[in-house]
């Protein structure tokens, strides 16, 4: 059984489609955000994952307090990764005290759909999110 | 059985009146072919969500069974990542 396993790593890895939104403590310098965004950026890619897409929010006012902040850095990675990264992805932020809260969602074809039409700008839906608002100053 | 009129909506994006109950309630999704509900956008959430955050059952939206549950889903991972609140008095 072992061996089965090991062996269809070795041949091929089937990459799924994830999202991971991390909401990043407030307290952080924008030199430390840089290096902890770029820490797991750098994760993804040394796991024989693939980045497909970055956004961030920047400061973002959090709808509830979270360990007593109102404010938060959001950050959201698309990427494509085996299915046994997230685990790893995720023991990673569950020991970085830089990390208030992180969701990972696997993306099905109606999501990544949605999201590559997002980034080039098709609907006025998301008129409200960063980015768009930024893209219109 | 009187209920009062806001106990779900609070507001008037679902008009419960009786005159707006005439009119066929349809499925939002279905109608404009929208696929994904995305957990990131807090305001089109907010539609599906009364003054208090709770989410809008299907009988007053007219929203579809299987775009329902994908409603259900977006807005507890919207909660999650603070992008809506568990709670609140007049979150609009």
């Amino acid at each position: 059984m072992a061996t089965k396993t090991t062996k269809t790593k070795e041949e091929s890895v089937v990459l799924n489609n994830y999202e991971s939104v991390i909401i990043f403590t407030p307290v952080l310098s924008e030199e430390q955000l840089k290096d902890a965004v770029a820490k797991y950026r750098k994760m993804i890619t040394d796991n024989g994952g693939e980045l497909i897409h970055e956004e961030n929010w920047g400061l973002t006012k959090l709808a509830y307090p979270i360990q007593k902040k109102s404010t938060g850095f959001y950050h959201i990675y698309e990427y494509k990764a085996p299915a046994s990264f997230v685990s790893t992805f995720e023991l990673a932020f569950r020991r970085d005290e830089r990390i208030m809260r992180f969701l990972s969602t696997v993306l099905d074809k109606h999501a990544i759909h949605y999201n590559v039409r997002k980034r080039n700008g098709e609907f006025n839906q998301g008129k409200n999110s960063p980015k768009q608002q930024e893209a219109k100053k | 059985m009187a209920k009062p009129q806001n106990k779900y909506t609070g507001s008037s994006v679902f008009n419960t009146t009786p005159d707006a109950t005439q009119r066929k309630k349809y499925c939002r999704f279905k109608k404009n072919g929208i696929k994904y509900i995305d957990y990131k956008d807090a305001n089109f959430l907010l539609k599906f969500v009364n003054d208090q955050g709770k989410i809008l059952p299907r009988r007053l939206t007219g929203t579809s069974l299987k775009y329902q549950r994908k409603i259900s889903q977006a807005v507890k991972r919207a909660r999650h990542i603070a992008v809506l609140p568990f709670t609140g008095d007049m979150i609009k």
